[in-house]
């Protein structure tokens, strides 16, 4: 058994990883094998760069497995500024010993500031430098959250400082699980996925993990089949907000965005944006912030199922076209079906196990 | 005399440097300066002022849930509307569980450190199978050689006080605490969506309309976390201040305190917040009121932005900017990217201390009772000032929040109350005005902070924000006073140069 965690929560992340991770249950005790047989844990090096902290406060909000059982059982985190006892100096030797080891990898926070390189300094170096020699012996380079891989919030327009992701700012290849927050199940089984094969997972032409981003918000919705039947909120608090239909009139943006949202959820599977009544605002995708600026302004040109080949508004639908809309269902029902990976990793698998 | 250089300070959200000068084993003088600049100010203007609630909740992943409310409240005044009472409730709801995981995340994750030798631990005398397992696991992982996150920590460092039992038990709780600043993240979901940076606050009121259901979900996950606080937090706190009470004897700071208050009353009135408004001027224990829209005052003489960023301007004022110029980092000039913030021309120190001491004085409810009987306690009846020090600042953290969950617990019976009687507004209809002005002034879990909007052919004209730590953060002021937290750091007996512990110490009393 592995020396630090129980062998309860330890199988629920090897089955949660292999389901998200588009694996069947067989793969399981190869999971559990592989992460039980490293000779050492992985080590880490967190870059806290042009950032909030709230990436690091998402990854912490991981249960399957705590963030106990990561820092004690799973990866050496040898350099992360939030968190680490070390301070100063010490700190940085820390990062030191790791770069010169090497085959550490490195998980970025935050964006690079190149416009005014000093908009960030660290150590007394500014953040082009620290990253450049931060990751220049890594063996692989994850970017979490919109500011590492995009720029994210300080990159808007008129972008001030010259904010950009880590993969642009060094011209060096990165995987890219943005979101404002990331969500911590899709970092955690990007790490396991490399973990288990020695190599990063497959990703799309912007760097993400396929197995997250391949497809959007609205693919999975709870609330797709109100879209569908032309049941829409028109006023926050309301009535139809109450019974859960489609917030694509309030300005959704989950027709647009690839994410697995619907499906991970967020804070122990407890809820998620759309799940609060207020519309998604993209947060997954590249340039959100000035892409969908206008969150609560409705996108335009939502193409609805059944409808291929012809540029049909949902407000058409939802005002007079409401029986048409049983083969977008049907549709829909489709899609969902092919797509329920993640949906396939009911409590009686996990139970079975222990 | 020595200079000792801190870069970066660790176990903080942000980027902080620090240098001291030390002088036979006491800090004589202390500059502290933030090394990172974003441009809020400047990405938010000409923004739809809906959207703006959103992007200035980005300014801080650890307390985003305050800067979301600052932010709304603030467009709620622009915009002319009120959110209704369930709102209301809602919105203090997801405040108290973010003020909880966030004290409960800073006295474990981000503080004990300073406090709690690891090392220490395994050498005790596990008194309990549980304590027995978490030293198995300790030592488990310190004999595999990977030290990981506790790598090169002060361990075994003179000021390091505890007995190893206590050092167990409080790395036990370092590890529980871990699991409960999540399960109060979850229970802020319940209503928000997600945290961080939950969803569901738009000016006007919540998004959500919860069940019945949905509020006895929340009571529960969150009843895990208040018997957290009652039975560990506030105990961990008493078992290790007899062990640190040399900490009563430094860090007192500039003697300014404000808060805008926090945990809203259904008066509105911010002077009957649970956390009440008010401020504390040259260590007078008296409180007086403050006005955001005309008292503070920002400065750039020590910091890196054009002149006219400062000159005393109010952040709500129609000139107010925030333009960078960064020169260099010379502590005789200008040394940081935080602008210097003052009221009636102090310095003012923010955070969970201000707001006890404020509470206390202003006798609202539950905070006289609960300061007394610790005083008490600690053999100091009658005495509050021995509150304003490196100790005080450790010890209102666990005070306050035993009194945000009885506050919780109040707003829980209200909130099912208005659900079981039909009592059903949750929202208010509202639009963006053609122009319009507005101060969002609150407390995030580290101190206050404000969020000033104006708006002119319904587009944002200009946004100004001052977080917690624009305050204890603060530089040079143009009279030359140091900052909050330059000015606690005077005075900070440092064993070692070489290994600064009680210099990270005062540092991360401020819950930076």
């Amino acid at each position: 058994m592995h020396p630090h965690i129980s062998r309860r929560a330890f199988l629920k992340l090897c089955g949660g990883t292999a389901a998200y991770l588009g694996l069947s249950q067989a793969w399981v005790p190869r999971i559990a094998l592989a992460l039980e047989q490293a000779a050492k844990r992985p080590p880490v090096v967190w870059l806290s760069l042009m950032a909030c902290s709230g990436c690091l406060e998402s990854f912490a909000k991981s249960v399957n497995p705590s963030t106990a059982e990561i820092l004690l059982g799973i990866i050496s985190l040898n350099y992360q500024e939030t968190i680490m006892a070390a301070a100063g100096k010490d700190a940085e030797a820390n990062l030191q010993a790791t770069i010169e080891e090497g085959g550490y990898i490195v998980i970025a926070e935050g964006a690079v500031a190149t416009g005014i390189p000093e908009a960030l300094m660290i150590a007394g170096k500014t953040s082009i430098d620290y990253t450049r020699e931060a990751t220049s012996n890594a063996a692989a380079v994850v970017a979490i959250g919109t500011c590492a891989t995009y720029g994210g919030v300080q990159a808007m327009k008129p972008n001030p400082t010259g904010a950009k992701g880590v993969s642009d700012a060094l011209g060096i290849e990165t995987v890219n699980i943005p979101g404002c927050p990331p969500n911590p199940d899709t970092i955690v089984s990007t790490i396991v996925h490399y973990l288990l094969f020695g190599k990063l997972p497959e990703l799309d032409g912007k760097g993400r993990p396929t197995f997250a981003f391949s497809q959007k918000v609205h693919d999975n919705c709870e609330r797709r089949a109100h879209f569908d039947s032309g049941q829409y909120v028109e006023e926050f608090g309301s009535e139809e907000e109450a019974k859960g239909y489609c917030l694509y009139k309030m300005g959704c943006k989950g027709p647009e965005t690839h994410s697995p949202c619907p499906l991970t959820l967020w804070n122990s599977k407890q809820n998620w944006c759309v799940g609060s009544g207020n519309p998604c605002i993209g947060c997954m995708e590249p340039e959100f912030w000035d892409k969908f600026a206008g969150f609560y302004e409705r996108l335009p040109d939502v193409p609805v199922p059944g409808f291929v080949g012809v540029k049909t508004s949902a407000d058409y639908i939802g005002s007079t076209l409401v029986t048409a809309t049983v083969a977008g269902v049907g549709i829909h029902a489709i899609a969902s079906a092919a797509s329920g990976r993640m949906k396939g990793k009911p409590e009686s698998e996990e139970g079975s196990e222990d | 005399m020595a200079r000792v250089v801190i870069d970066p300070v660790t176990r903080l959200e942000g980027h902080i440097r620090c240098e001291v000068e030390v002088d036979n084993g006491v800090v004589k003088d202390a500059w502290i300066s933030c090394t990172l600049f974003r441009g809020f100010e400047i990405f938010i203007k000409d923004r739809d002022p809906r959207d703006a609630w959103h992007i200035a909740h980005r300014i801080c992943g650890v307390c985003p849930t305050s800067h979301g409310h600052a932010a709304t409240m603030g467009l709620e005044e622009s915009f002319g509307v009120e959110p209704p009472d369930n709102a209301v409730l809602v919105r203090n709801l997801m405040e108290a569980a973010q003020f909880l995981h966030s004290h409960v995340l800073w006295f474990y994750t981000l503080n004990a450190f300073d406090y709690v030798d690891v090392v220490s631990a395994l050498s005790a005398k596990a008194t309990t199978p549980a304590l027995q397992a978490v030293q198995d696991r300790l030592k488990a992982f310190v004999d595999s050689g990977q030290l990981g996150f506790l790598e090169n920590g002060y361990w075994g460092h003179p000021a390091m006080k505890l007995p190893p039992e206590v050092n167990l038990e409080l790395s036990a709780h370092y590890l529980q605490a871990l699991e409960i600043q999540a399960k109060a993240a979850q229970a802020l979901a319940v209503f928000g969506g997600k945290f961080p940076y939950h969803m569901s606050t738009p000016p006007g009121g919540v998004t959500c309309v919860p069940t019945l259901q949905d509020v006895v979900n929340y009571e529960y996950i969150m009843k895990e976390v208040n018997d957290f606080v009652r039975n560990v937090f506030v105990p961990d706190t008493l078992a290790a201040a007899p062990f640190y009470l040399d900490l009563a004897t430094f860090g007192q700071g500039v003697g300014n305190f404000l808060t805008w208050g926090v945990l809203e009353d259904l008066s509105r009135d911010p002077r009957q917040r649970a956390l009440p408004r008010g401020a504390i001027f040259d260590g007078n224990l008296a409180v007086e009121d403050v006005d955001p829209h005309t008292d503070v005052q920002e400065f750039t003489g020590s910091s890196w932005y054009t002149a006219a960023s400062g000159e005393g301007k109010n952040p709500g004022s129609a000139d107010a900017e925030t333009e960078p110029e960064y020169t260099s980092l010379d502590l005789e000039d200008k040394y940081t990217w935080s602008k210097t913030t003052n009221i009636k021309g102090r310095q003012m120190e923010v955070g969970t201390l201000a707001r006890m001491l404020i509470a206390y004085l202003s006798d609202a409810p539950g905070a006289k009772s609960i300061v007394d009987s610790t005083l008490a306690a600690i053999g100091q009846a009658g005495n509050p000032t021995v509150l304003v020090s490196a100790l005080g600042r450790l010890a209102t953290k666990a005070l306050e929040s035993s009194l945000i969950a009885d506050k919780m617990e109040m707003d829980l019976a209200q909130l099912k109350e208005n659900i079981a009687s039909g009592k059903g507004e949750w929202f208010t209809p509202n639009e963006v005005p053609k122009s319009g002005s507005g101060v969002g002034a609150w407390d995030a879990p580290r101190g206050a902070l404000a969020h000033w909007n104006r708006i002119e052919d319904k587009k944002i004209s200009s946004y100004q924000a001052v977080p917690a730590s624009n305050w204890n953060f603060s530089p040079r002021d143009e009279q030359g006073a140091r900052g909050p937290v330059e000015e606690a750091l005077v005075g900070t007996p440092v064993a070692d140069p070489e290994k600064p512990l009680e210099i990270l110490r005062v540092i991360h009393t401020f819950d930076p």
